[in-house]
């Protein structure tokens, strides 16, 4: 006992907030790779000569950039069923807009990567008869990929804890899963804290491992 | 007025200092020379305490650098230090460069501190640019701001930390021009230079350091003269040939 | 897409009260600008006294402030808003307990402040170190050989440089605090996020409901983004050029 808590009633609840883990951990992993893909497309788009495509990218990524992100999560929550016609559940929704709003945080992230790369490797790839697909594909965009390592992993610990905010559409989530099972047991201030304790080991623990290869990764340039 | 005894001084295993001891008498001239990476700037940083030190003591007009007794800000305040890249304070104009620490540490009033600044300006040949910022100055007049914001300080002695390595070629004179007249005024003086006409001119004693050691120690016309170690005359071909 | 739209939503009356749908968004611009100032205000003061520290030689000083930042940037805000009103309460001395939970006045609204700004001030402490450790080590020395104490140091000569350093980083933490106050919709502060689901759930206009609440975001960043950029006009130093 301490300050009258009682964490007894945690055993019991684990495989329910492990369930809840797990769907924050398929979120922020889905997030990611959409993300990321979708981010590197908007860099591209950002950067190209067309600008038409440069300035589309760049709304998009200003937009996203500029509003709270429980007010996309709300947005897409109205909008996906009212342009499909169909209801979706909030954890189907809660995917597409983590793609969709992350994308923007990662598109900046390549962009600076794309740029940190020397134009001389652009240069190098025309002068070996690349297109612009293969310069990019082969050339540019892993040497910006790798260089980028580090601050794509911190803006996807940024993200992990982003997930908590499903909460306002109430899909489960780790956050949601605590919530309820405190309910169930008369336990949610036991709850609140062992949930704040499994986010903050997750997340230093990464953070630590980020600043380590940022280390390895600083040596090797 | 500056006694340095059996100082040492060492980062981990790296030995920067070893056995270092001179003195500079009242009004004498110093020009400490050596080749990089020989301890000479570190030497001189210690002389007011900008370095911390192992062993060895310095007595800076009787008071002893880095006791635990000593007020070192107070006696940071009498002792003028000019450094190799100016270090003006670039978010300050020339005359707030000039009076911030009359006001704040010598507790002038603001009247008084400006008067000084202005006069100090004015004998390093730059009053027209009182109002500018050290941006806006080319790197030979910031080192003379710089100089003349020790002197604001009415320092007892003055250490050079390579004062003019900073600067472009053409620029170098008009700065060994302002250190000439301070030594010909009688300022006890302590440069880290590689300037040996400045030295040939004002210095009393050369010293020359190796590796953290104090190998020469010398008068000016011993030093030039017959330079006794085999690094010294090296090292003083190389200067005297440029 | 079938959806009735109604952009004259905004003059109609509430369904259980005398005012307009317009009453409630004006508020909820109210409080979110007064979570986001207050707090923006705690964290400047409380992350520029951290962040100085961490730049200090004393290791458990320094160990305290990293301590500091990274119990702040690991755990996510909204668990934090969840933490301080529902959790700390209970940790509290029983009388003082009873105070918060019974008879604090605008308790919804302090612990929102409170809480966004204790987690801004880790992330602004950060900057600041950034900030005093990208400065030159000559500048710290001659602060010191100018009799200047390492307070005087700090105060005269490096921190004024090491905030105009950060400007942008600040700028778009100015920013980040406005979009981070909508978690405090949680803990049922009235701000701006929280009326927008009350007004989509009571007016049934969601579409309407999100276009204003996202344009009253839009000009809280835009009008974060004109001060700074004001203040960093106000405070450039003539004829300096960043060391980078």
């Amino acid at each position: 006992m301490f300050f009258g808590l009682d964490f007894s009633v945690l055993a019991p609840s684990l495989p329910f907030l492990w369930t809840g883990l797990q769907y924050s951990v398929k979120l922020t992993l889905i997030a990611m790779s959409g993300g990321i893909v979708l981010g590197t497309l908007l860099a591209l788009a950002r950067l190209s000569s067309n600008r038409l495509l440069s300035n589309a990218a760049q709304v998009y990524v200003d937009t996203m950039r500029s509003i709270p992100l429980v007010m996309v999560i709300l947005w897409f929550f109205l909008l996906i069923p009212l342009l499909t016609g169909n209801p979706v559940g909030a954890e189907s929704s809660a995917m597409l807009t983590f793609i969709a709003f992350e994308a923007a945080y990662y598109s900046e992230i390549m962009r600076a990567g794309i740029q940190s790369v020397s134009r001389g490797q652009v240069a190098a790839g025309d002068a070996l008869g690349f297109t612009y697909r293969q310069t990019m594909g082969y050339i540019v965009l892993p040497q910006a990929f790798r260089n980028m390592i580090p601050v794509l992993l911190t803006q996807t610990i940024v993200l992990f804890q982003d997930t908590s905010l499903v909460y306002i559409i109430g899909a489960k989530d780790l956050l949601k899963a605590a919530e309820i099972a405190g309910k169930n047991y008369n336990r949610p201030i036991e709850m609140y804290i062992f949930v704040a304790i499994i986010y903050f080991v997750i997340c230093f623990t990464l953070s630590q491992t980020v600043k380590r290869l940022q280390k390895r990764v600083a040596i090797i340039r | 007025m500056i006694e340095i005894s059996h100082v040492n001084k060492h980062y981990g295993a790296f030995q920067v200092l070893t056995d270092c001891s001179t003195t500079v008498a009242k009004g004498e001239v110093i020009v400490v020379c050596g080749p990089s990476g020989s301890g000479k700037s570190t030497l001189i940083k210690t002389v007011n305490g900008l370095e911390p030190f192992q062993s060895g003591t310095i007595m800076v007009d009787g008071i002893s650098v880095g006791a635990p007794s000593t007020d070192m800000p107070k006696l940071r305040a009498r002792v003028g230090m000019v450094f190799q890249n100016f270090e003006l304070f670039p978010h300050m104009s020339i005359t707030e460069n000039l009076t911030i620490g009359q006001i704040k540490v010598l507790n002038r009033s603001k009247e008084e501190a400006m008067a000084t600044g202005l006069k100090l300006l004015d004998r390093v040949g730059l009053k027209a640019q009182a109002a500018k910022f050290p941006g806006q100055l080319s790197g030979g007049q910031q080192q003379r701001v710089a100089i003349a914001r020790a002197l604001s300080m009415n320092p007892i002695c003055m250490l050079f930390d390579e004062p003019t390595s900073a600067l472009d070629p053409e620029m170098v004179n008009e700065v060994l021009d302002v250190m000439v007249e301070l030594a010909h005024e009688g300022m006890t003086m302590m440069c880290v230079t590689h300037e040996m006409g400045f030295a040939r001119k004002v210095a009393n004693r050369v010293i020359f350091m190796d590796q953290g050691h104090i190998i020469e120690d010398a008068t000016k016309d011993d030093f030039f003269g017959t330079p006794r170690g085999e690094r010294a005359q090296q090292f003083l071909s190389k200067i005297l040939s440029h | 897409m079938d959806y009735h739209w109604n952009w004259g939503i905004f003059f109609v009356q509430v369904q259980n009260g005398d005012e307009t749908y317009l009453d409630w968004l004006i508020n909820g611009f109210g409080w979110t600008v007064a979570v986001s100032v207050s707090a923006w205000i705690i964290a400047l003061s409380l992350g520029s006294v951290i962040g100085t520290l961490r730049t200090t030689t004393r290791p458990w000083v320094v160990m305290l402030g990293n301590t500091w930042v990274e119990c702040f940037r690991n755990v996510p805000l909204l668990v934090q808003m969840l933490l301080w009103f529902f959790v700390v309460p209970e940790l509290l001395p029983k009388d003082l307990s009873m105070w918060v939970k019974q008879d604090m006045p605008a308790k919804e609204f302090i612990t929102a402040t409170l809480c966004l700004g204790l987690f801004t001030s880790a992330r602004i402490a950060e900057q600041v170190r950034a900030g005093i450790q990208s400065l030159p080590r000559g500048q710290h020395y001659a602060g010191m050989a100018m009799g200047f104490t390492t307070p005087q140091t700090y105060r005269y000569v490096l921190l004024p440089m090491a905030f105009r350093i950060i400007i942008p980083p600040l700028t778009s933490e100015f920013m980040s605090v406005f979009k981070n106050s909508s978690v405090a919709f949680a803990i049922s502060v009235l701000e701006l996020t929280f009326v927008s689901r009350q007004m989509q759930e009571d007016s049934e206009q969601g579409i309407e409901t999100y276009v204003a609440v996202t344009a009253l975001y839009f000009l809280c960043a835009f009008i974060a983004n004109r001060v700074m950029s004001f203040i960093d006009k106000r405070t450039r130093v003539p004829g300096y050029v960043s060391a980078k």
